[in-house]
Order: C-alpha cells, then structure tokens, then sequence
C-alpha cells in the first residue's frame, strides 16, 4: 500500500519503476517541436500515463497535450511566504516586547510600521527558498542516476533533439505494439532503455 | 511586445512594414547552432586575452585587498572622513554598486513578467552583473562599521550582550534587504543555470567536466514534467523578485530619507533611487554587453535590436532621474525652509558645483542623444554614452551624500570633504572584484541562457509546423508518417 504510494508519488517526478526485468522504458526521437507535441497527444490519447518528453527548452502547450495538470510548486511558494511572514513578525515583536524591550523616546515596543521592512524581506526570503526546494522536490532531483543516461543518442536531449520516453512502468507498456505506435508517429532512433543500476 | 510564431510569421511576409520587429534570434541559428556558438567558450582552451584581462583585474582584486588591510590594520581614521561628512566614500560606493545590480533583477524578473523575450539575450550575464554587484556593494558597508570583527552584530544573532540589533533603524533594514537581495538573486540565477549545466554536462568530454556539471545540474533531462514545475517556479521567483528588487533600493534610500538632514529628508527618494539604480544598471550591461558580443563573436544572438532596446530603457530612466533632480529644487523652494533651500543653491553653486554639475550632464543630457534612433544604435556611440552614465550615476550619490552633508545647520562645522588615496583605490580595487568575477563567469558558465533563447525562437513554437517548416502538415499526417529511416513494423 505505502509501497505503491511511493511509487505512484515517483511516478509524477518522472522516476519509474523497471518493468519486466531490467526494462526502463522506450526511447524514440522525434524531429522538432511540433512533431513532438503531436506524437505527445496520440500517446496519450492511445491509453498511456507514465511517458514524458524532453526537449531542450519547455514547448508551450505540452502540458495539455499530455493531459498533466497545473503545477503545484505555488502552493509550496504560499506555505513558504506565510513562515516567512510570521517569523518576521515573530522576530519583531518578541525582541522588542519580551527579549528586551527598550524604552525609546516614548515609543511603543512593538509596532507595525517600523516592522515592514523585516517582515517583507523575510516573506520574500523564505517564499524564494521555499520555491527552489519545492520545484526541485516535486521534480525528484537532484537525480544523479537515471537509466536514461545509458542511451548514447539522449546527451542531445539538452541540445537540439526532442524525446518521448514511455515507461515500462506503464500498464500500457508493451515491447511490440509501444514500439510500433512510437514509429507510426514518427519516431526515430527508437531504443530500449535497460535500468542496468550501476554507474558507468 | 511578445513575438508569437503568427507575428514572426507576419514579419517574415511584410519586410517592408515599418513597426515590423526584427527576428530575436538572427543569422538563421539552428538550434544547435546557439548550444554551439554559446559553450564553445566554456570548452575551449582560456586565450591569452583572457588571461591578460584576468591579470589586470587580479592586480585589482590585489589593490582592493591591501587597502582593506590597511584599513583594518590603522582604523577608518585613514579615510577622507571628517567631521559634518561622517559618510563619504564608502556609501557612495555601496549605493553605487547596489544600484548597478538593479538592472540585471529588472531584465530577469520585471521584463519576463512583462513577456519582453528580447531579454532572453542578455539576461545571464546581466543577472551575473548583479550578483557580482551586490557582492562589491557589501563590502563597503562591512568596513565601514570600524571594528569589522564585530560586524554579525548587525544579525540577529543571540550574543554575550543579549542585545539584539536597532530594528528600527534604516541602516539595519539595509542588511536584511541587500542580503536577502543577494540571496535570491543567487538563486534564481542557478535555477536558470540548470538546464544550460545539464547541456554542458552532455557535451562534456573529460571525466572532472561530467562530474562538475553532473553534479550541479542535478541529473537535468529536460523532462516535461520537470519543465512544467520549473516554468511555475521561474515565473513565481520573478514575481518575488520584483518587490525585492524595488524595495531594496528604497531600503537603501531609507538610509537618506529617514534622516533629518537638508537635501535628504525627501518623500521622492525612494522611487527616485529605483529609477537611477535601473539607469545605472542598464548603463552597465551596454558596457559589458558591447564588448563582450564582439569578443564572443555572438551578435546574432545580442544583436543590436537589444542594445537599442536597452538605449531606449536609459534614455527613459536617465530622464525620470533628470526630472527628479528638477522637481528636488522644485519643492525645496516650494517648502519654504531656508535649510532645504539653502541645501539646494549649495549643492547646485556652492563648493561642489563640479560634481553637481558633472551629474547633471552626464545624467540628464547624454542620454537625450538616444532619441535620435541613428545614434542609439551606434555602437561605439552607446559605448561612450553607457560610461558617461556610469561616472553621472556615482556623481549623484557623491552629490547627494557629501553636499547635503558638508554644510549642515552649524555653520561653525562646516568643511569640505576630500577623499584620500585610500578612499580612491579601494573603489578602485572593486572593479577588480568585479571584473574578476564577471570573466570567471565568461571563462566558466555560458553568458547566454541557451534554453531560453532556443524557446524565444519561432522554431520553438509546435504550431511553427502547422504551416511552415518541414514540409508536410503534422497535424492531419500523424497516423500516416512514414518515418525515413525505419521500415514499417
């Protein structure tokens, strides 16, 4: 049950798990862009979940064409702005009132007005972080092994070539016919990812 | 004005239209063209200019060294400092360079919110020219405080005294903001980097390369699902960065305007701070742009449409600046008192009529050439004004800081303030900091953020094939393609 959470959580971060043996997944390369984003749809209109593109730079509307919802990161920027906030506030009000308060030309321990500026500066702080921390997290890095390494073509996944990986993990994954739909669509250069599990 | 695949498209069709934009990315670059023409310099072997300018900035970086241990070793006493001018160089030189930082948050953050894609060109490097910036910033007010070994006292930290610092002073805001400044900045630049990394890391041949950039790329593969949670981050640390970057130079105006001094208790300082910071940003990443395009031989990628682009932005923060520094005289007469007053004529007349008047120049007239559109796309023209800029944009600070202060309410105290040699050359020494830095960042990381240009081009779009490109249409063909190099299964 927890085991297959974990998967289930992996699996939006892009980590599957090998399928039979020690199969990864399929590898195809597709031209440029657009035949990329069209090959992403017919994927997942064919059935499959667990498949991802990559591409050197994001493709505007690829999210849809492969059905994933909105990004959650700004839920995670919200719960960092709000520590931030109140740690600022905290700080300003507990070192004036409670640590030590001092007693300056009449004014009050603790106010509002000369607070702002900790407290803005803290919120942006602890949201930026919290950003970062959260975009890394929800994308499962830093991932310093992925079987995807293996594949001599994919180091032009960051240059000028456009993937589509489908996961063995997938319920849909099958050697033969993923293979075929991958080629119908215009996929090149299609291999068979193995999770051999050692580095180099 | 976003460049859509229609409107580039457009452009292509009407070359004789007159508002038409030209291409973002010229030369017709493929895309691997940019990944080659960009970390070609990070993999090739160091030229000798390069080291020669390392050179020259590392005796910069030495200057800046010896006379910060001069300093620590004798006491700020060895400063111009006198009596009504308790604040001279070193806070001149923090605002300045605080302010050169600006330029490169408004390209990366404020610009991207504004979908200006022509910042795509120069945004690494000018978020680099912040960093460095901000860090030649810090440490002027870090010697400045006397005793520097006690300068955490600054931080709310718990220490021997159980004080905790003044919250309710500027000076302590500052601390908080440039710092936080920093920090984000810092980070939002790797959150940039990584991809590019990723791309070095896959081109990388020699064992300590890969490791390097395999381990701060963090296992990069330009998955969609990792695109899709990094666009939402980059987007929302833009939006963070925005605030940041206007309330830090307001903090740092703070420092002036909650003071009653004549000349500095102004309501204007504030945005009036921000718009000269965005001037003298800007003006320093036309210098550095300028002559690192041609160094690098990347014009189609930097062309010169960003450079006008940018003339344009200095021409119109260097005369919201001018008009600031009219509506100053403005309301100092129109408040009736005679301090404020008299803190103007002396400013504008009085002993330091040069400075005020160098200001003035450089900062409201030069830039007034940029209408002409002949001159604002003539590079050693631009080159000329960016340094003008530059010089006007330290005098302002200079103005504002030693005028207001060498004539307070006390005739009797009154004197002129003079900087000694050490005050020069650890401003001096600075730019060796900087210019250090910044060619490490030349030498090591590529200057140009290739994923985000390669996503500004029109051949990014998937739509781009609908109607163009490779010569049958994807969208009806899908369950036909017969691909070339595999035989049916």
């Amino acid at each position: 049950m927890l085991k297959q959470l974990a998967t289930e959580v992996k699996a939006t971060m892009g980590i599957y798990e090998p399928g039979p043996g020690t199969v990864y997944g399929m590898l195809a390369e597709f031209k440029d862009p657009g035949a990329l984003y069209t090959a992403a749809k017919a994927v997942r209109e064919a059935g499959y979940k667990r498949f991802d593109t990559h591409s050197p730079f994001p493709i505007h509307g690829m999210d849809k064409a492969m059905g994933l919802p909105n990004s959650k990161v700004g839920f995670i920027t919200l719960g960092g702005g709000i520590a931030g906030l109140a740690l600022g506030t905290w700080l300003q009000w507990w070192t004036g009132t409670v640590s030590y308060p001092m007693n300056i030309s009449g004014k009050p321990f603790f106010a509002f007005e000369p607070s702002i500026p900790i407290m803005f500066e803290l919120t942006v702080l602890f949201a930026a972080l919290a950003t970062v921390a959260g975009m890394l997290a929800m994308n499962g890095l830093p991932r310093p092994y992925n079987p995807l390494f293996y594949s001599r073509n994919f180091a032009r996944a960051t240059d000028d070539a456009f993937f589509i990986h489908v996961a063995a993990d997938d319920s849909h994954f099958d050697e033969k016919d993923t293979g075929a739909l991958l080629e119908r669509l215009g996929g090149r250069n299609i291999e068979i990812i193995h999770d051999r599990g050692d580095a180099e | 004005m976003p460049v859509s695949s229609a409107d580039s498209e457009k452009t292509l069709a009407s070359t004789a239209d007159y508002h038409a934009e030209a291409p973002l990315v010229q030369g017709n670059l493929s895309f691997h063209d940019i990944t080659e023409l960009v970390t070609a310099h990070t993999e090739k072997k160091t030229p000798l200019a390069w080291w020669g300018a390392f050179s020259l900035a590392n005796i910069g970086l030495l200057l800046l060294v010896g006379m910060v241990a001069y300093l620590f070793w004798n006491g700020t006493g060895v400063w111009g400092l006198n009596n009504p001018v308790g604040w001279g160089y070193a806070i001149v030189n923090f605002v300045f360079w605080v302010g050169i930082g600006h330029a490169g948050t408004l390209i990366s953050a404020i610009l991207f919110l504004f979908r200006q894609q022509w910042r795509t060109g120069i945004n690494r490097a000018a978020e680099a020219m912040t960093i460095f910036a901000v860090m030649c910033a810090l440490v002027f007010p870090t010697i400045h405080v006397g005793r520097v070994w006690a300068i955490y006292w600054t931080l709310p930290i718990p220490n021997q005294m159980e004080m905790w610092p003044q919250f309710k002073s500027p000076l302590l805001w500052d601390v908080f903001a440039v710092s936080v400044y920093f920090t984000v900045s810092l980070v939002f630049w790797y959150v940039g980097l990584i991809p590019d990394i990723a791309t070095m890391r896959d081109r990388a041949t020699t064992k300590v390369r890969r490791m390097v950039t395999g381990v701060l790329s963090m296992g990069w593969t330009g998955a969609n699902r990792h695109w899709r949670n990094y666009e939402k981050a980059y987007l929302l640390l833009a939006a963070l960065a925005t605030p940041l970057v206007l309330s830090v130079h307001s903090v740092v105006s703070f420092d002036f305007a909650v003071s009653i001094v004549p000349g500095w208790h102004t309501t204007i300082f504030p945005p009036y701070f921000v718009a000269g910071a965005i001037f003298s940003g800007f003006a320093m990443v036309v210098t550095l742009m300028v002559i690192a395009r041609k160094v690098y031989g990347i014009q189609n990628i930097i062309t010169i449409e960003h450079l006008e682009k940018m003339n344009i932005i200095i021409l119109l923060t260097g005369t919201m600046v001018g008009f600031a520094y009219i509506t100053e005289f403005f309301i100092a007469w129109y408040s009736g008192v005679q301090y404020e007053q008299y803190a103007f004529l002396n400013r504008a007349f009085g002993p330091y009529a040069w400075a005020y008047w160098t200001m003035m120049t450089c900062n409201l007239v030069f830039p007034q050439f940029f209408w002409i559109k002949r001159l604002r796309r003539s590079v050693p023209f631009m080159f000329a004004i960016s340094i003008f800029v530059n010089i006007g944009m330290w005098f302002e600070r200079f103005v504002i800081t030693v005028t207001s202060l060498h004539r307070d309410y006390l005739p009797s105290s009154w004197d002129y303030y003079t900087p000694t040699f050490v005050d020069v050359l650890t401003f001096v020494g600075t730019f060796g900091l900087f210019f250090t830095l910044f060619l490490l960042f030349l030498r090591f990381i590529p200057m140009v953020a290739i994923a985000e240009v390669k996503g500004v081009m029109p051949q990014a779009d998937p739509h781009f094939y609908d109607h163009a490109g490779d010569g049958h249409d994807q969208a009806h063909d899908v369950s036909v393609t017969t691909p070339q190099d595999h035989t049916q299964s």
